[in-house]
């Protein structure tokens, strides 16, 4: 839906990202995540009189990598400026942040939406510190009496990724999203975390007449947990966006907050005014000069990013492009699949087993792929005694499940449950007799030449065997049977 | 540029200062002595001057990425008006 009613949609999106530092941007305080309150706490996060803050190395390097890993440019004189505005999260009442001269700019991205590619613009990436968490009384924060801070959050470093005007849908928004969560995660310098916050994205919105090359006036909408709610919250607000115009009214350039449970964008009444930041030069850092030395040092840093390994996999695994952009859209599924796939004979197989169970177990665990009992090296000999005729396809899924929940080797698992194959030929010969003798009637329709009537039989035998018989078996001597009868 | 009253009203707003009618009369007053100020400055040539970021000439002051202790959480709230739970509490942040 790029169009609705007689209007096209227009979509930037503001991404931020925690970097994974120990410590904070510009103070020494641990950035681990779930302390108590206010225990991560200094003089510099609370900008106490006569404190000095002192830039985090290690922030710098992450954000030009994040930079080169969205194809930016990065400038070689980059400084800091103070953001004025009142918020209780903000015990300064300023956010160190950079305005006229990010560390980044002008970058691109490809992503693929409905199996065509498109390139959505990077407008700049820059440093900032993050601020302080709010737990309000109540369910939100207008029907709040109160809200209690926690400054624990406050000061660790952000990337803030804007992007170009570029997207045309709520989809594109989503997958824009995904791709850049996947970029991110690849490069190291985030864990990318929406459900702990380390990623938070704001969205820009506006709508335009058809063939129109002005953009209309856009709405800002804050307050989105997931991928998913960004893409709900953006197919409502353009809903009501083109409502509007259609009745002949004006889209008022205004904050909107998404309300999850109610599926519905409001607005944030009385921030009008707060959109005057009022930004100056941060007189207590200096600035930055990233030399282009630097700059390839960290380049050459940089791993093998997910458009890369997509194309990789099609070319030396074979894998169909659907496969190939699913498995390399998580670094742990690419890295799992990569391991397992070098030392099987058909990686195909790999990866329907990684795309199929591996990533249903995954999700209903609610972990990644690294952290799974199951490694790669169970997969692969798992693999092998299907290859083997050990065991069953079939079986197999039983065999997966085991090793998931226990990180036992295959062959345990098969030899603990007695899942091995019944390929013996009296065994297999003995149950199909016993069936055949239980459903004369399939039989009969069998020689009436319907031939369904075999795949009920199939589905008895395997049945009876406890999904132990080997199939091709059990398909051959029934035939046999069938036809002497 | 001149400094009108109400650009001291809006200023003085976003920074949430009460000034008195005296008062805005006398920042409207210094404000513009200052502007006139910087109004000279801008009749220099700077057409070779690279525009200064900072008032020291330093750059790439950095410290490594190491964490260190924080302060106590109750030299923390030390200062807060109203702790509770070891959190700051602030009043109504929006009004709906």
């Amino acid at each position: 839906m790029a169009y609705i009613g007689d209007y096209e949609i227009v979509i930037g999106l503001e991404v931020h990202a925690e970097l994974l530092t120990e410590s904070k941007l510009f103070c020494g305080c641990s950035t681990e995540f779930g302390a108590e309150p206010n225990t991560h706490v200094c003089p510099v996060c609370l900008g106490l009189p006569g404190v000095l803050p002192v830039l985090n190395e290690k922030a710098v390097r992450y954000a030009v990598k994040a930079g080169l890993a969205l194809n930016c440019q990065i400038a070689d004189f980059s400084k800091f400026d103070r953001k004025n505005y009142f918020y209780p999260d903000l015990p300064k009442a300023y956010q160190i942040s950079q305005y006229d001269l990010p560390l980044c700019r002008k970058g691109k991205m490809r992503v693929m939406v409905n199996g065509e590619v498109k390139e959505i613009g990077i407008t700049r990436v820059h440093l900032e510190e993050e601020a302080g968490k709010s737990v309000h009384s109540a369910e939100t924060i207008l029907g709040s009496d109160y809200s209690k801070e926690d400054y624990n959050r406050t000061g660790i470093p952000l990337i803030e990724i804007v992007s170009e005007p570029d997207m045309r849908s709520p989809e594109e928004a989503k997958a824009y999203l995904e791709r850049l969560k996947t970029i991110l995660q690849y490069t190291g310098v985030s864990d990318v975390k929406m459900e702990e916050g380390s990623l938070r994205c704001d969205a820009n919105i506006s709508l335009r007449p058809k063939e129109a090359t002005k953009f209309g006036t856009r709405t800002e909408l804050k307050n989105m947990n997931s991928f998913r709610a960004v893409q709900k919250a953006l197919e409502y607000e353009a809903g009501r966006q083109e409502e509007v115009l259609r009745q002949g009214g004006v889209i008022v350039q205004e904050t909107r907050t998404w309300d999850e449970s109610r599926g519905v964008t409001i607005s944030m009444r009385g921030k009008e005014e707060a959109n005057d930041y009022r930004y100056f030069p941060e007189p207590d850092l200096v600035p930055v000069v990233v030399e282009r030395s630097l700059v390839e040092e960290l380049r050459a840093e940089l791993p093998e990013l997910p458009n890369s390994r997509m194309e990789r996999y099609m070319r030396e695994f074979g894998l169909p492009e659907f496969d190939a952009d699913l498995i390399a859209s998580s670094k742990p599924l690419a890295d799992f699949f990569e391991e397992a796939a070098k030392q099987c004979r058909d990686p195909k197989a790999v990866a329907n087993w990684v795309m199929g169970d591996f990533t249903r177990l995954l999700k209903a665990e609610e972990i990644e792929a690294d952290r799974s009992k199951l490694r790669p090296r169970h997969l692969v000999e798992m693999l092998a005694l299907i290859d083997k005729g050990t065991i069953s396809g079939k079986i197999a899924k039983t065999v997966f499940e085991e090793m998931f929940a226990t990180g036992k080797d295959a062959a345990i698992v098969v030899k603990e449950k007695g899942l091995v194959q019944i390929s013996d030929e009296g065994e297999v010969t003995r149950i199909i007799d016993r069936i055949l003798a239980e459903n004369p009637q399939s039989v009969t329709d069998f020689k009436a030449g319907k031939e369904k009537a075999i795949t009920f039989l199939v589905g008895q035998v395997m049945r009876a065997s406890k999904g132990k018989a080997n199939p091709a078996l059990v398909n051959e001597i029934l035939r046999k049977k069938l036809a002497g009868l | 540029m001149m400094i009108k009253r109400e650009d001291v009203e809006h200023v003085a707003m976003l920074a949430r200062l009460e000034l008195s009618e005296a008062d805005t009369e006398k920042f409207t007053r210094q404000l513009n002595d200052i502007l006139q100020a910087v109004d000279k400055l801008k009749k220099l040539d700077t057409a070779n001057v690279e525009p200064t970021a900072h008032a020291a000439p330093m750059k790439n002051v950095f410290r490594p990425d190491k964490a260190r202790l924080s302060w106590p959480q109750e030299a923390v709230l030390a200062n807060a008006p109203d702790p509770v739970d070891g959190f700051f509490r602030v009043p109504k942040i929006m009004e709906g």
